[in-house]
């Protein structure tokens, strides 16, 4: 074995009470790292699931709050133009040629899927209740392949949508409120007045309550005819992609390529996702904290070594030991202290994480959710280690080059 | 015919702290292959610094200083840790070990840093080298449970270790009793009378100096004889 790593051993072993206290040091600086890691990108994800349910990758729809420009603003493009009290028109929030757009876009290598949708506020009626909610006529199909229905039915199926002109599949939440079951007819009140009796034909869950609560889907066709509209009329277009995560820049290119506002997952659930930085901010700070005091931790025992074995060094250096020997066998001291806490700190972590997933967690009629979700990505446990090993190389470089840089004659004339 | 094996041309050493003040004057000196010089003094005639000087470790001097016809001064830290490593063994007047390694190891040391031979090759000389000072028995006990005098003869085997060119001492019996001085004293006279090694010693014992080969007599600074 190489005679420096020898030296290291055996001065580690020399002192093995102290030795395992510096290792367990980096031991729960980075086994904190991990459970807490581990649990705070598995809210991060569960969050960015729970907008996922709601949103789809990218929904394309019509503006209407965007401000307008007056007509003197046209004329005079360059002129400094005041006018004062300009009112919104009555615009139709209605998608011009949504179903060639939807052509178009079901074309793009890109795209997996686009889903029509127009949403109508409404009353249910059943027996004595009477519930606020919305129906979203859809094309079922189309919508399973974006939000993946099937799956989520709990009682009836979505073909069954397809063959009843007038079939409804209702929320678990609605269903459960209105004791409504498959088979059962609802009335249906629009803002308008409309009436319309609807069946319901499936249950679907969501796992979210603001939707299993409130929505219901139909055929696009029936909404249509509750808001008296013609078949063409389409308000938004849902649509998938492949890459989730590059969804923002594909929005941007469909809006400048069709004039109409296409809004990615990400800004649609912006409030949302503004917590999964907060926790990363607080995981690395409590992570990086803890590291640094084991950093520190380091620093001292290693310093103390040094000032214990300065004759040992004096020796070395006598014998023929150049001064990046003498560092050398001090940073592999704590390069294995770093490694083997870091290795520990790994299990601990593991350990710890998975106890958490175990710990019940009630979510309430908002979340479908029984235990904390704990991600166990191995991405997370190679930084774990990295971080370890560096804090420690850091830690141990400081004292180890001036252990180099000692002068044997100081050692050996003082004695 | 003796041939020169070490040395110096004109050594000037200063100290500047707490005041500045010439503790080595206008050395020159030269030691021959094969042997045994004692170098003597009164106590602070600059003995110790001058050896240190000449065993590499201190390279903060004026004039030059020769081993093996080989300049030494403005060479690297890393090159003179090298050269002693390979050419020079010292002998320190506290047995120097290191304690938490075995006798055997304390030898090895050295030649494993070296990495001329194979560990098997390097654990077979170190017992040579233990059995040559007689203490071949000792050698897989720890260095710190063994008697001062044995201690000195495996620092003296370690330096012997990489067969160096020149063994220097500074004081090597000086904190022994005269059983284990004597010895000593006859490991260093036997090295030098049958293997040919040169050995400096720094001694304040007179008897020792006296049957040396050659002695070197140092005063404030100078040699003067
Ligand atoms: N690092 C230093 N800084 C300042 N002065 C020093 C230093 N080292 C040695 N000296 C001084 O240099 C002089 C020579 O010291 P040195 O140790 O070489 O003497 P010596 O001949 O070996 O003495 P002794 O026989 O007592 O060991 C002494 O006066 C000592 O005080
Ligand atoms: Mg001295």
């Amino acid at each position: 074995m190489n005679v420096i790593l020898t030296i290291a051993k055996t001065h580690l072993l020399s002192k093995p009470k102290q030795t395992l206290v510096a290792m367990l040091g980096v031991t729960f600086g980075i086994g904190m790292f991990i459970m807490m890691i581990s649990l705070m990108t598995g809210l991060n994800n569960f969050t960015e699931d729970l907008t996922k349910i709601s949103s789809a990758d990218i929904r394309l729809y019509k503006d209407v709050t965007e401000p307008r420009s007056t007509i003197l603003d046209r004329i005079h493009p360059i002129g400094l133009n005041h006018v004062h009290s300009v009112k919104p028109k009555n615009e139709s929030d209605k998608i011009r040629n949504a179903r060639q757009i939807a052509e178009i876009l079901r074309e793009d290598p890109e795209i997996i899927g686009v889903a029509p949708r127009l949403t109508s506020q409404v009353f249910y009626n059943f027996g004595p209740v009477k519930l606020n909610g919305s129906v979203a006529g859809v094309d079922i199909l189309e919508e399973d392949k974006l939000f993946n229905l099937s799956s989520k039915m709990k009682a009836g199926s979505l073909s069954a949508l397809i063959t009843t002109s007038n079939g409804l599949i209702i929320g678990s939440g609605l269903a459960k409120k209105l004791s409504a079951k498959l088979g059962d007819l609802l009335i249906l009140t629009t803002p308008q007045g409309v009436t319309y009796s609807m069946k319901v034909v499936g249950i679907f869950q969501l796992g979210l309550g603001e939707i299993d609560n409130v929505r219901s889907y139909s055929n696009i066709s029936t909404v249509q005819k509750l808001l008296g509209k013609d078949a063409g009329y389409i308000t938004d277009l849902n649509i998938k992609t492949t890459d989730y995560r590059s969804a923002k820049l594909k929005a941007e290119k469909i809006q400048a390529t069709f004039g109409e506002k296409a809004e990615d997952w990400e800004t649609a659930n912006s409030t949302l996702l503004a917590g999964a930085i907060i926790r990363d901010i607080m995981t690395y700070s409590v992570s990086i904290t803890l590291l640094i005091v084991a950093g520190f931790g380091i620093y001292n025992i290693l310093n103390m070594t040094i000032y214990n074995k300065m004759k040992d060094i004096a020796i070395l250096k006598a014998t023929g030991f150049a001064a990046k020997d003498v560092t050398a066998i001090f940073l592999t001291q704590s390069l294995i202290i770093g490694l083997l806490g870091s290795l520990m700190g790994l299990i601990m972590g593991f350990v710890f994480s998975l106890l958490l997933a175990q710990v019940p967690f009630d979510g309430g009629e908002l979340l479908a959710l029984d235990s904390l979700p704990i991600n166990f990505d191995p991405q997370y446990y190679v930084i774990g280690i990295v971080f370890g090993v560096l804090t420690t190389a850091l830690a141990g470089w400081i004292p180890s080059r001036k252990a180099g840089y000692i002068d044997p004659i100081e050692i050996i004339r003082g004695i | 015919m003796k041939s020169v094996l070490l040395k110096t041309q004109g050594i000037t050493k200063y100290f500047h702290d707490p005041y500045t003040f010439q503790v080595l004057k206008d050395i020159d000196m030269e030691v021959y292959k094969g042997e045994f010089l004692s170098l003597v003094g009164k106590s602070g005639s600059g003995k110790s610094t001058l050896l240190y000087l000449l065993s590499t470790m201190d390279m903060d001097f004026g004039g030059k200083l020769n081993i093996n016809s080989e300049e030494l001064t403005g060479k690297s830290p890393d090159y003179l840790a090298r050269f002693r490593n390979e050419h020079i063994g010292f002998v320190f007047q506290f047995h120097f070990l290191l304690p938490e390694f075995t006798a055997l190891e304390n030898v090895m040391i050295p030649a494993l840093k070296l990495g001329k031979f194979s560990e098997a090759k390097i654990k077979t000389k170190a017992m040579e080298k233990l059995d040559l000072l007689g203490i071949a028995d000792q050698a897989s006990k720890v260095s710190s449970k063994l008697s001062g005098g044995q201690q000195q003869r495996v620092a003296i085997a370690r330096a012997l270790i990489n067969d160096p060119l020149i063994i220097m001492g500074d004081e090597p019996t000086g904190n022994l009793d005269s059983i284990n001085s004597k010895i000593v004293f006859d490991t260093f006279k036997r090295l030098t009378r049958d293997l040919g090694q040169t050995i400096i010693a720094v001694t304040h014992d007179e008897d020792f100096a006296s049957r040396t080969d050659r002695t070197i007599e140092m005063k404030d600074g100078k040699i003067t004889s």
